[in-house]
C-alpha cells in the first residue's frame, strides 16, 4: 500500500479485514470445555509460587542452572512461577548444595524469615545427603540435616527443566490437597 | 643475577614441569621484595609452605619448612598474600609472622576441629568465635549476605558508606568451604577429579583440565591428541557459556535488559549442545586424568557447530546492543593501576586492565599453540573495559571452537595413569582466569593438593575497585567482575 497517509487510512476503512470467518462451534464441546475450565482453570489462575534460591554450600553449578531457569529461555512467568530476592516474599525455598557448617545458621535464619506455608525443595544430589562432599569436616550433610524438606530434585546439577518439573509437581500436589 | 635466577640455579625437589626449590627463611621473605615477580599462589602442607611465583623468565616454585608453626609473612609486601596466609592458618595452623591480617578466613569457628588438614587436628575447645568486621567511625555500614538474595553464591560483603560513596568494601568468605583437599586425600586422581570439577561450577571443565594436567605431570603421562583437542572444545564451550551468563547478568544490572535476552538464549543453546556432545550440560566429569571419560557423541560435533555458528552470526548484533551498556559502564569501578600491578590478576578482569595473563598464551598448553590466542587490547580497567573483553573473547572462543571442531584428530581418548609417586603442576585458563593446581601423589593416591581459583586475586581487586565508587553502582560492579565464591572457598 502506498500514497499519502490519508489515502491509506481511507483505503483501510473501505476494505474488509483479512480475517477468516469464525468456524461454527458445537454447543456440546463448549459446555465440556467450560466444565473443565471450572474444575481446573479457575483454581490454576489463582495459583502462583514465589521462589527464592538459597545456597548453603553449593559449588555454583546448581546456581548456574537456576539462573538459566530464571532467564528468557524458560519464561517461568507463564507457569505462575517467579524468583524473588528475599525469603520474606517466598513460598518455595530452592536450596542448593550440601549444607556447610559455616552456613548452617544463616540457612536456618533464612528459613525462619519465610512466611508459612513454605516449601523447601532440595536441589541437586548434594542437597540430598551431601553428595560428593559427604563426610567432610566442613559439611553438615544434606538439606534435611537442617530444614524439613518437602521435595527433592536429583541431578548434579539438575537441568533447568528437571527443576521446573519438580516445581510443577509441587503446584499440582498443592492444588490436590 | 637476581634472586629468582639464583634460586633457579640451586638443586631442587623433583616436580614436573617446574622443580620445587627449598629455600631459607631469608630468601623466602626476600622474594617478596623482588620487582618483576608476581605471586600466583601460596599454600600449605603439614611441614612446609609453598609459593608459586612468576617472572619474565618463567615460573618459580619455592618451599619453606615451617619451624615451630611459623613462617615469614609475604603480605607486608604482597597484598595478594593476605587471603592465602589467613587460609593456611585456618587449614594447617601455620602462622605467618608479621602478617598484615591475622584474622581467620575459612574457619568461622563452626568446625569440630581446628587446623583440619594438619596431621592431628586438635578438637575445638569452645564454641563459635565470630569474626567481626572492622569498626569504622563516622561511616554508615551496609551488610550484604552471606545469603544475599538473587540467585547467587554465598558470601558476605560489608560496604562502608560516606555520602552515597563507598569509602571501603570488606569481604568475608569461607561460607562455602567444603574441605575439598581433605576429601581428595587418599583417593586416586581419577576419583579425586570429581572434586576438581565441583570446586567452582562455572569452571568445571577448566578446573578439571588443570587438575588432570597436574596428575599427568606427576605421573609423566601425555594424554592422546584427540583428548587434548576435545578438552579445548569443552573449555571454549564453557568459556562461551560463562561469558554469556556474565554478560546477561551485567546487562540486567546495568539496566540494558534487551541485551540479556540473546545472551541467555545462546547460552542455553550452547549448554544443550554440550549435553548432546558430552552427556552433561556443564560437562562435569568428562575430563579425567589421562584423557577423557567419554568421547564426543556422534551427533555432538554437529550440535556444537550449529550452536557456535548461530552465536557467531548474532555477535555483531549483540555488540551493537551492548554499545549503550558500555556507555553506562564507562568509568565505573576502575581497578586502580597500582593494585593491578601489585596483585597481578589474570582473567578478563586482569586483561581489561592491560595484563597479559592468559595461560593459553603463556606458559601455554596444547592445543592452544596452534590457535592464535590474541593478546589483551584493553587498558582502561573499568567495567566498560571488562565488558569489551567479554565480547572480544566470545568472538575469539567461537573462532577457536569452530577451528577445533573442523580439525579434530582421531584416535584414542585416554591414556592409562600408572600407580606412581610424584609431584606436578597443572594449569588452565578458566572463564574467569588463570587456574593453577599442585598435586603430590604417593602410591597412586593424592597425598597433597592445592587448587588455586582465579578468585583469590580477583576478590582483593574487586574490593579495591569498590573504594570510591558510587553505592548505586555496586550491583554493576559485582556483575562486571563475575566473581564466584565457591572456587576460592575450597
Amino acid at each position: 500500500m502506498s500514497g499519502p497517509p490519508w489515502r491509506r487510512l481511507v483505503g483501510n476503512l473501505r476494505t474488509r479485514p483479512a480475517v477468516l470467518p469464525a468456524p461454527p462451534l458445537e454447543a456440546e464441546a463448549v459446555r465440556d470445555l467450560a466444565a473443565r475450565l471450572a474444575a481446573a482453570g479457575i483454581r490454576r489462575l489463582g495459583r502462583g509460587l514465589s521462589l527464592h534460591a538459597l545456597d548453603p554450600g553449593s559449588c555454583g553449578g546448581c546456581e548456574l542452572e537456576l539462573r538459566a531457569l530464571a532467564g528468557v529461555a524458560y519464561d517461568l512467568s507463564r507457569f505462575g512461577l517467579r524468583f524473588v530476592d528475599s525469603p520474606r516474599q517466598a513460598d518455595v525455598l530452592l536450596v542448593t548444595g550440601p549444607v556447610t557448617r559455616n552456613l548452617q545458621p544463616a540457612l536456618v535464619q533464612a528459613w525462619e524469615a519465610a512466611p508459612d506455608p513454605r516449601f523447601v525443595v532440595a536441589i541437586g544430589d548434594c542437597g540430598i545427603d551431601g553428595g560428593v562432599f559427604k563426610g567432610s569436616y566442613a559439611v553438615a550433610g544434606g538439606v534435611d540435616t537442617t530444614l524439613p524438606v518437602d521435595l527433592v530434585v536429583r541431578g548434579c546439577p539438575p537441568a533447568p527443566e528437571e527443576v521446573l518439573e519438580g516445581l510443577l509437581l509441587l503446584l499440582e500436589a498443592n492444588a490436590v490437597r | 643475577m637476581n634472586l629468582a635466577a639464583t634460586i633457579r640455579a640451586t638443586p631442587a625437589m623433583a616436580c614436573r614441569p617446574w622443580s620445587r626449590h627449598v629455600v631459607s627463611p631469608e630468601r623466602w621473605a626476600a622474594l617478596a621484595e623482588e620487582a618483576g615477580l608476581a605471586l600466583l599462589a601460596l599454600w600449605g602442607e603439614a611441614q612446609a609452605v609453598h609459593a608459586l611465583w612468576r617472572d619474565a623468565a618463567g615460573m618459580l616454585a619455592v618451599s619453606l619448612p615451617v619451624a615451630e608453626g611459623r613462617y615469614p609473612a609475604l603480605s607486608p609486601r604482597r597484598p595478594g598474600a593476605i587471603l592465602f596466609e589467613r587460609a593456611i592458618a585456618d587449614l594447617w595452623g601455620h602462622a605467618a609472622t608479621d602478617a598484615v591480617d591475622a584474622r581467620p578466613w575459612l574457619d568461622h569457628g563452626r568446625w569440630q576441629v581446628t587446623a583440619p588438614l594438619s596431621p592431628r587436628p586438635p578438637a575445638r575447645p569452645g564454641g563459635a568465635e565470630p569474626v567481626d568486621f572492622a569498626a569504622a567511625e563516622g561511616l554508615d555500614q551496609i551488610a550484604i549476605g552471606p545469603l544475599a538474595g538473587g540467585i547467587a553464591e554465598a558470601g558476605q560483603f560489608r560496604l562502608y558508606i560516606h555520602g552515597g560513596v563507598v569509602a571501603r568494601a570488606e569481604v568475608r568468605l569461607g561460607y562455602l568451604h567444603k574441605g575439598v583437599e581433605a576429601l581428595m586425600r587418599g583417593k586416586s586422581p581419577r576419583a579425586a577429579s570429581r572434586f576438581a570439577a565441583r570446586l567452582a561450577g562455572e569452571a568445571a571443565v577448566a578446573h578439571g583440565i588443570a587438575f588432570a594436567r597436574a596428575a599427568e605431570a606427576a605421573c609423566d603421562v601425555a594424554p592422546p591428541p584427540r583428548a587434548l583437542a576435545l578438552r579445548a572444545v569443552m573449555a571454549e564451550a564453557e568459556r562461551i557459556a560463562s561469558h554469556l551468563a556474565d554478560l546477561a547478568a551485567l546487562a540486567r544490572a546495568g539496566g540494558v535488559v534487551l541485551a540479556a535476552g540473546p545472551c541467555e538464549r545462546h547460552r542455553e543453546a550452547m549448554l544443550r549442545a554440550a549435553a548432546q556432545g558430552f552427556g552433561h550440560r556443564l560437562m562435569m566429569d568428562v575430563v579425567v586424568p589421562g584423557g577423557l571419560a567419554t568421547d564426543l557423541a556422534p551427533q555432538g560435533g554437529e550440535a556444537l557447530r550449529s550452536a557456535v555458528a548461530s552465536l557467531a552470526g548474532d555477535l555483531p548484533g549483540l555488540a551493537r546492543l551492548c554499545a549503550g551498556l558500555a556507555r553506562r559502564l564507562a568509568g565505573v569501578a576502575v581497578t586502580p593501576p597500582d593494585t593491578v600491578s601489585a596483585l597481578a590478576p589474570g582473567g578478563p578482569a586482569g586483561r581489561a586492565a592491560g595484563r597479559d595473563g592468559d595461560l593459553r598464551r603463556a606458559p601455554g598448553y596444547r592445543p592452544y599453540h596452534d590457535l592464535n590466542v590474541p593478546p589483551p587490547h584493553e587498558t582502561g580497567g573499568d567495567a566498560a573495559a571488562r565488558l569489551a573483553v567479554l565480547l572480544a573473547e566470545l568472538r575469539d572462543s567461537a573462532r577457536m571452537l569452530r577451528t577445533l571442531l573442523a580439525e579434530l584428530p582421531g584416535g584414542e581418548t585416554v591414556a592409562a595413569l600408572p600407580q606412581a609417586a610424584g609431584e606436578g603442576f597443572g594449569w588452565a585458563e578458566g572463564p574467569r582466569g588463570d587456574i593453577w593446581t599442585w598435586l603430590r601423589l604417593e602410591g597412586g593416591q593424592i597425598a597433597g593438593a592445592f587448587l588455586r581459583d582465579p578468585g583469590w586475586l580477583h576478590l582483593p581487586l574487586l574490593a579495591a575497585a569498590a573504594a570510591g565508587s558510587d553505592l548505586a553502582d555496586w550491583p554493576v560492579l559485582r556483575a562486571s567482575f563475575g566473581l564466584s565464591q565457591s572456587g576460592m572457598d575450597l
